[in-house]
């Protein structure tokens, strides 16, 4: 089981390979308005998230992700149930 | 935020791109002279950016048959396929393209979009696992969402992938649909059809693919990726457009599985709809005649095709992974892919502009198609203009 902290950091890793290191990630960070990730770029890092935590995170579950906290409770979520 | 005020924002952010003459986003054509050659912003071009891979939309045939249809049944059917627009040629048509795949079953939709929509939709629902190539269409991406059913997205053309996250799911594959394209509209490739029916064979999973670019375009008799691969058998869908290959509107869903025919009556994208036109259905049936009978067609359609793709890879363009009718120049900037189609334009050339997110990789495209209708004479044009535009640089 991966606690909070390490899927926390794992999705703030990977959002600042995307974003740059001068971007600074915090829970409350909007993913798409702040970091101007496009839908596909969002799916993509998804995907990468989903290899990392060896989980299949359903793409209907991201309609209501928007911060990073977001994205940390629903692959927490995810890990769970399985 | 007040509903009108996303536009403001989105009309700035793409005000230069919007600023552009013609309209890249909404390119008028005024005059159409031929399958190959039309009038925009008052300059005759060629077109290379069309999706009329085997250049039947001026067909003596073809035309003849709308012209006729439209005598004897009129512009419109007014009416669902469930009411009063089922016609014998929506009949017909059904068991044409039932009779191409060697199939029982097919139901024929208003557009190609309709067709992806109805029948992912109609198929799956809550509970049911849908699994989509990363590279999907719009229409497959919108079908998936409409179905109620978890959408779980593979890697692209990448049956390790696929195989990877079906078993993630356990038994609950067997009430999975994994979803691929023959030709991927962007970048022209081709899916390894064999690998993902192994892989749907070993998981229970049943397998759907949308030959919108491919049917006409590949295989002996035009069925598409089916036929080369040799599969036919093992895919379980097969959906694809009129308004490619066969120069009209509407689309299909062809398959072995009885229960194809009850989607009709759950499928909302095939009911709250009117069917598709006389004319159209008529065209659409004597250019399948055409394109089961159109090796000549598919022969010039490569040759061109595999022309075009060497003279491009020569003069340095960073294309997609394979030759065929739709080749794809993956450009760094927008900026750029914005004055090259414009240059273009400008030398009588006309090709799509594609931008992220609608093309992958984060890369602007300028993508080309080409049909079976473009000769040699044609072909040294598109050929020298693309020579020219790099001797410029």
């Amino acid at each position: 089981m991966r606690d909070r902290e390490e899927v926390t950091n794992k999705v703030s890793q990977f959002l600042e390979q995307i974003a740059g290191p001068d971007i600074q990630i915090t829970p409350e960070t909007n993913i798409a308005e702040e970091l101007a990730l496009d839908s596909v770029k969002v799916l993509d890092l998804l995907m990468e998230l989903e290899d990392e935590f060896d989980v299949s995170v359903p793409l209907n579950l991201m309609a209501d992700v928007q911060t990073v906290n977001d994205l940390v409770n629903l692959i927490e979520k995810t890990i769970t149930d399985n | 935020m007040p509903l009108l005020d996303k536009f403001s924002s989105f009309l700035e952010e793409r005000k230069q791109l919007l600023s552009v003459k013609p309209d890249i986003f909404g390119t008028k054509i005024e005059k159409m002279y031929s399958a190959t050659e039309a009038s925009i912003d008052g300059h005759k071009v060629l077109l290379a950016g069309t999706n009329n891979y085997l250049g039947l939309t001026f067909n003596k045939e073809c035309l003849d048959a709308a012209h006729k249809a439209i005598d004897e049944e009129g512009t419109g059917t007014t009416g669902s396929r469930m009411a009063n627009g089922n016609y014998s040629s929506h009949r017909e048509l059904e068991k044409d393209l039932a009779d191409l795949y060697h199939c029982n079953h097919c139901i024929v939709f208003s557009t190609g979009y309709q067709a992806n929509l109805g029948t992912i939709s109609g198929l799956a629902g809550t509970g049911d696992v849908l699994l989509i190539d990363a590279h999907c269409h719009a229409s497959i991406y919108d079908g998936c969402k409409l179905s109620g059913a978890e959408i779980i997205r593979f890697r692209h053309n990448d049956p390790d992938d696929l195989s990877k996250r079906l078993n993630r799911l356990g038994d609950r594959a067997k009430s999975s649909l994994v979803i691929v394209e023959g030709i991927y509209s962007m970048l022209g490739d081709t899916a390894p059809l064999k690998e993902f029916v192994e892989c749907k064979k070993q998981h229970n999973s049943y397998l759907m693919i949308d030959e919108a670019h491919s049917l006409g375009v590949l295989g002996d008799t035009g069925q598409g990726l089916v036929e080369v691969a040799d599969v036919g058998k093992d895919v379980d869908f097969i959906t694809g457009t009129f308004s490619k290959s066969l120069g009209s509107i509407g689309g299909y869903c062809a398959s072995n599985h009885s229960q194809l025919d009850a989607i009709r009556y759950m499928s909302r994208p095939y009911i709250f709809t009117a069917s598709p036109s006389p004319s159209n259905i008529a065209s659409a049936r004597a250019a399948l005649v055409l394109l089961k009978e159109g090796k000549h067609l598919r022969e010039n359609l490569w040759k061109q095709s595999n022309r075009l793709y060497a003279h491009l890879q020569n003069l340095g363009f960073k294309l997609g992974p394979e030759p065929g009718p739709v080749i794809a120049a993956q450009l760094e900037t927008p900026e750029e892919a914005l004055h090259i189609w414009t240059t273009l334009l400008k030398k009588g050339l006309y090709v799509n502009l594609i931008f992220p997110p609608a093309s992958p990789q984060n890369m602007p495209l300028l993508r080309i198609s080409i049909s079976a209708a473009h000769d040699d004479k044609q072909m040294d044009f598109i050929c020298n203009v693309f020579t020219e535009l790099m001797n410029e640089k």
